[in-house]
């Protein structure tokens, strides 16, 4: 338990904590705590950054600080550690306006000292808004990102849109099978229920390399459509959007034949025999009575499939191309390879938000049994 | 549905006939390309041959990954029977909010996405200094696979008749014996399907052995990883296959073991 939430409390806390600047740059928020954005910058404030930075350098706390500037204001990162430089230096410069201006007339302008005192700590809601595409503006409002750098909301709505049509084609493909399996004889079900549970049990890595096989360019499907003349080049099938969905299709509709079939089976075949005897056809009768009864169960098990696509990195990062990276992926790549922990985290926040809300939703609909498919 | 006509129903039946296939036929196909004497990975095969067995049992990084996947999963394994049945043991004795909120956050690694949880691990363990460590790895798959003891213990729990211990108790053995010789055998199924399903979470898992191992922690889902990523070859295809053999022993072990505690609780109650 101390392994889970301790980390996840400590990680969630990190999408909102500002810790960077308010350590290296101690002076300057002290320096800036009267000011207003739409004031001049006063020249305390210049002296102070210069006294800031040269700590800062010596106890190497500027290079994080750095980082998460550049985060709102593009470029200061190596400006701000060249000024720190210089500011070190033997002939020690003028701590004034033109000093910083010289260097880079970014380092001069109210928007970074704006940025600089948002970031003073030691909450800010800057990760959030990030990770839905909003940037405050120099005055402090909150405004749209600028269409090019909105990119988390699509990366969100991508998500949202595959794992609904992942789901989607489960319920197509997983009701019937469910469904079938309910009105064979037992040992029949015992049989066609090891077909499910064999791919259940296979390593993910096997079945997406399956797939990675079959797929390809020079792959089974591609080989038994050219030589059935449907098509004349081979189709692209994976590395896209195609791939990903069929990938994660295979994988998932385990998920939600296993639970769809035990609420199926708990359903008693009298309903149905009774709307048969006063008259409904087979069809109304399984439209008006059988139904309603399953859905509960159905939209539980789909809302679960739904649950799981959405935290899903491994396949969509090994089969799909780059418009079709998840959220994962972008929490895990901000992790390891930029160092953006706070917009992993704030990403992270948002798909925890979302995973909890939707498995409450689901807890409800099964009547608050645990959905643990095992 | 049993009025179903005769047309419809053959194609009712052909549908799901196309669905299972598609669960299995990908699977079945990996199969034959790992005999292939060739280094394609395309049907018709050239010829037959093992050298790609030969390539990934002769030693080499497969067999080293294979062992650091068979010994983390056996820590993890071990470490979440034994905190798994613990905390089983605590939450059917326990009722209230309390245990509740307890069994909820016990649980939550099934739906948490597994993304976050190696993220958060690997924040967590880099200050102790436990990333790209056996250890830490142990420790990060025993989080995901403590719910799959705590599940099936609780319910075999549940299941107990609690008038057991208390005969037990009247019989006059301790309440140490009383476990050890009453609770303990009637448990037992249930805690091996729980350490199958708990060896079978951290085996499978690479998420969070991409975040948190280093290069000496390379299990075999990421070394097959980073084999997907770079370039798919018949060895891969013959690691693949040697899966699906021990998960299809696996799965044929857990389905004895509880039909075995089917037929337990159904003796029970007779």
């Amino acid at each position: 338990m101390v392994f889970f939430v301790a980390p996840l409390a400590w990680l969630l806390s990190l999408a909102v904590r500002e810790v960077e600047v308010p350590r290296a740059l101690p002076r300057t928020l002290v320096a800036l705590q009267t000011w207003q954005p739409t004031q001049p910058v006063p020249d305390a404030a210049y002296a102070a950054l210069t006294q800031d930075l040269v700590d800062a350098r010596a106890a190497s706390t500027l290079a994080d600080a750095a980082r998460r500037l550049n985060y709102e204001v593009n470029g200061v990162r190596s400006t701000l550690m060249r000024a720190a430089r210089e500011a070190s230096g033997p002939d020690a410069p003028r701590a004034d306006a033109a000093f910083f201006a010289a260097i880079d007339p970014a380092l001069a302008s109210p928007a970074f000292f704006a940025a600089v005192q948002r970031a003073r700590g030691p909450v800010s809601p800057y990760y959030l808004l990030a990770a839905l595409d909003f940037v405050r503006t120099p005055d402090g409002a909150i405004a749209r990102a600028p269409p090019a750098q909105r990119i988390y909301i699509d990366v969100l709505l991508r998500t949202l849109g595959i794992s609904a049509t992942v789901t989607l084609l489960c319920l197509l493909m997983g009701f019937p099978v469910a469904l079938l399996l309910t009105q064979v004889r037992e040992r029949v079900a015992d049989a066609l229920m090891i077909l499910v549970l064999l791919p259940f049990w296979t390593s993910l890595l096997v079945r997406t390399a399956a797939w990675v096989v079959v797929l390809q360019r020079e792959g089974m499907v591609n080989g038994l459509l050219l030589k059935l003349g449907v098509i004349a080049e081979p189709l692209t099938l994976i590395y896209n959007r195609v791939g990903v969905l069929v990938a994660m299709t295979h994988v998932l509709l385990p998920f939600m034949i296993l639970p769809t079939y035990s609420v199926l089976k708990g359903i008693d075949p009298h309903y149905v025999r009774a709307a048969g005897s006063l008259g409904a056809p087979p069809l109304t009768a399984f439209v008006r009575v059988y139904l309603p009864i399953a859905a509960p169960g159905i939209a539980a098990g789909s809302l679960m499939v739904f649950i799981l696509a959405l935290g899903y990195y491994i396949t969509p990062a090994l089969v799909g191309g780059g418009a079709d990276q998840m959220l994962s992926y972008f929490v895990a790549t901000y992790t390891t390879d930029t160092g953006n922990w706070g917009l992993a985290a704030a990403l992270g926040l948002l798909m925890l938000l979302a995973t909890l809300a939707l498995y409450a939703v689901a807890h409800r609909l099964s009547g608050g049994r645990t959905l643990a498919v095992g | 549905m049993t009025a179903m006509h005769g047309g419809w129903r053959a194609i009712y039946w052909l549908y799901c006939a196309a669905v299972l296939a598609f669960l299995l036929v990908p699977i079945a196909a990996i199969v034959p390309l790992s005999f292939s004497s060739g280094s394609f990975l395309t049907y018709p095969l050239p010829g037959w041959s093992l050298r790609w067995y030969a390539e990934v049992l002769g030693g080499g990084r497969w067999l080293k990954a294979l062992g650091v996947s068979l010994t983390v999963g056996a820590c993890a394994t071990a470490l979440s029977v034994v905190l798994g049945t613990l905390a089983a043991l605590g939450l059917a004795r326990e009722r209230g909010a309390w245990a509740a909120v307890v069994k909820a956050v016990i649980l939550a690694p099934m739906i948490v996405p597994v993304i976050l949880i190696a993220v958060a691990a690997y924040f967590f363990l880099a200050p102790l200094a436990l990333t790209a460590t056996t250890t830490g790895l142990v420790l990060a798959h025993t989080v995901i696979a403590v719910p799959f003891v705590v599940v099936p213990v609780l319910t075999a729990l549940e299941m107990l008749d609690p008038n057991l211990a208390r005969a037990a108790a009247a019989c006059g053995a301790t309440p140490a014996n009383a476990f050890f010789h009453v609770t303990l055998p009637a448990i037992m199924p249930a805690m091996g399907s729980g350490a199958l399903f708990a060896f079978a979470a951290s085996f499978d898992d690479v998420v969070i052995a991409l975040l948190v191992a280093g290069p000496d922690q390379r299990t075999l889902p990421r070394e097959m990883f980073s084999g997907l990523r770079d370039s798919i070859t018949p060895a891969l295809t013959a690691v693949a296959t040697i899966l699906i053999v021990c998960s299809t022993a696996m799965f044929l072990l857990v389905q004895s073991l509880q039909r075995r505690a089917r037929r337990a609780a159904a003796a029970r109650t007779l």
